[in-house]
């Protein structure tokens, strides 16, 4: 109870703050309005060659992940001004849980995530996307448990630098490989067989996959559970690893 | 309020390949009674942030033990920030967040209601000369009212003790002196025991009952002020004679009154016209030295009697003057960049 408390506390900080800076916002929901009408269209042309019916019922999925991995990775640097500020270490004096300052924030987080997402789902309902509402669910409970866990990584390791200049590279180096071999723009399946062995080692890759399994609806598919597996358990070590950040006495 | 014994704090340090243990704080011994302003003074990575930050639970001490108010800071460490108040030398404060909204969040981390953190906000904001400011953010307030603004978050849920790390750094002379009348309410007006660090000698001497120096992760004197300064041996007396051609002759007469220094050297010392020795008890010796030069008719340009300030104290404890361990100490590792 106390801690459900505290973390509100953190969280309605965090949202009153955000909201008080409208570009914030804007940016936000414009991001997946851009991909779906900038980049949707070019894969029209392609479906035959993906192997899919519906496109869009394609691609919204993958923009889902895309939302929940990039916009969470940068959550971090927001952190790093709020520690300069004194921020963090005057909430550390209090007695609140350590665990709730972390909290509040990944909840602020999930709610921009959220937010994003039923826009996306929306405007994919709305240009021709296929897809049981059951499965749309499950497809963004999954995209919030890893953009909570990006979100989370990123604070642990915004505390550990506690510096964008060493941060900004390090998320770079992060997002290289996963933009590439996950999938999210195009199915690995059309590409040749050493890169699909490759991508098997990517976590996201397996995520995209089970979005996508339950957008179409394949509840049974193997790639709903592993999807789901991999985003319970990224979301896990995340979290702890969050955390342990924030309870660290030296942070 | 404050008991820490042997309080050691050491960090890693890595140059180029080469690692290394700095010891930043090295067995510290402390003990603040309730209701005592204390002043802890030190240069520039002497160790003074580190300790208060072990004192506030913000950092684990690598060996010792500390009881704050009256709980042990590693194994009661929720009961320790319950009692204690910290006024950071960071800040407190959000750059863009409004600043009424920033304190009563921080009264209800500390589980206070909505509502008594706002009246309680409130009331300090008039105490502290903030009224009007509820809705400003602080990026926009003056250096001194954000320093007041991080006091109000740091008393919003009125502690007992209250540390304050480098309260006045940064700020102009007028901000500095209106500060201190605001800390110096800390004990008056609501009887909080107050330990403060700060490198200013002057701010020490003003605001604390006592005073402990550390220099190098150690405690080098821990006592009131004026007894602090009676280790220096004497008053500096200065002498300005009128006739250069009698200056060797008043240093004659000055010197039958002046201490002679460990050595057993002549501690007179001769600066153009000037004359000056340290002279045990000035106040006293000097009338006796005033009839001795007009009985051998030495006029005076002027004289002058220095009590022996905490400078003189810091030099005669470490052999370096204040300043310029300022420039020599290494950058303390846990303070931040600016």
């Amino acid at each position: 109870m106390q801690f459900l408390r505290e973390s509100f506390i953190v969280f309605r900080r965090q949202l009153r703050m955000n909201l008080r800076n409208p570009a914030w916002v804007l940016i936000g929901l414009m991001q997946p309005i851009l991909y779906l009408f900038l980049f949707g269209p070019l894969l029209k042309p392609m479906a035959e060659q993906l192997g899919v019916q519906n496109t869009w019922t394609f691609f919204v999925p993958g923009m889902l992940v895309q939302l929940g991995m990039f916009g969470a990775f940068f959550a971090g640097f927001g952190l790093i001004s709020e520690w300069r500020d004194g921020v963090i270490e005057a909430e550390r004096v209090t007695p609140a849980s350590r665990t709730a300052l972390l909290m509040g924030r990944l909840w602020r987080d999930l709610l921009q995530l959220l937010v994003q997402a039923l826009v996306l789902v929306g405007l994919g309902y709305w240009v021709g996307m296929d897809a049981p509402l059951g499965g749309v669910v499950l497809g963004v409970l999954l995209t919030l448990l890893v953009g909570g866990a990006c979100a989370a990584a990123s604070n642990a390791l915004a505390l550990t630098t506690k510096s964008e200049d060493v941060m900004a590279p390090v998320i770079n180096v992060v997002m290289m490989p996963v933009l590439l071999l996950s999938g999210i723009l195009l199915p690995m399946t059309i590409g040749p067989d050493w890169l699909q062995r490759t991508s098997d080692f990517m976590p996201f890759r397996w995520i995209t996959d089970g979005v996508r399994g339950s957008f179409l609806g394949d509840f049974g598919a193997n790639g709903v559970m592993w999807g789901s597996v991999w985003a319970v358990v990224l979301f896990a070590i995340a979290l702890w690893w969050g955390t342990a950040t924030f309870r660290k006495e030296n942070a | 309020m404050i008991h820490a014994r042997g309080l050691v704090q050491t960090f890693q340090t890595r140059e180029g390949r080469k690692k290394g243990e700095v010891r930043a704080v090295d067995g510290v011994d402390l003990d603040v009674a309730e209701g005592e302003v204390v002043g802890f003074l030190g240069p520039n990575g002497a160790g003074k942030t580190t300790t208060l930050r072990m004192l506030t639970t913000l950092l684990r001490p690598t060996a010792g033990t500390a009881t704050v108010a009256g709980f042990d800071v590693v194994k009661e460490s929720e009961q320790v920030r319950r009692s204690i108040g910290y006024v950071s030398q960071s800040g407190a404060t959000g750059q863009f967040a409004r600043a009424g909204d920033e304190v009563v969040d921080h009264g209800m981390l500390y589980g206070m209601s909505a509502a008594d953190a706002r009246r309680r906000g409130q009331e300090l904001f008039g105490q502290l000369d903030l009224e009007g400011l509820w809705g400003r953010q602080p990026k926009t307030m003056s250096g001194g009212q954000r320093r007041r603004l991080d006091i109000v978050m740091g008393l919003i849920h009125e502690p007992t003790l209250v540390f304050l790390d480098e309260p006045t750094t940064g700020l102009d002379p007028q901000a500095r002196a209106n500060l201190w009348t605001h800390i110096a309410d800390l004990r008056k007006r609501r009887g909080a025991t107050v330990f403060l660090t700060t490198h200013y000698l002057d701010e020490a001497d003003a605001l604390s009952d006592r005073i402990i120096i550390i220099d190098h992760g150690k405690i080098i004197a821990a006592d009131t002020s004026d007894n602090l300064k009676a280790q220096v041996s004497g008053d500096l007396v200065d002498l300005e004679v009128a006739d250069p051609d009698l200056v060797a002759e008043a240093a004659k007469r000055l010197d039958s009154i002046a201490e002679t220094d460990s050595d057993g050297r002549d501690a007179v010392e001769i600066d153009g016209n000037h004359v000056r020795a340290r002279v045990q008890r000035a106040g006293k010796a000097v009338p006796g030295l005033l009839a001795d030069l007009r009985a051998a008719d030495i006029d005076l340009e002027s004289i002058e009697v220095l009590r022996p300030t905490l400078d003189d104290v810091f030099l005669t404890l470490t052999g370096r003057s204040l300043r310029d361990a300022e420039s020599s100490a290494p950058a303390d590792p846990t303070s931040k960049e600016k």
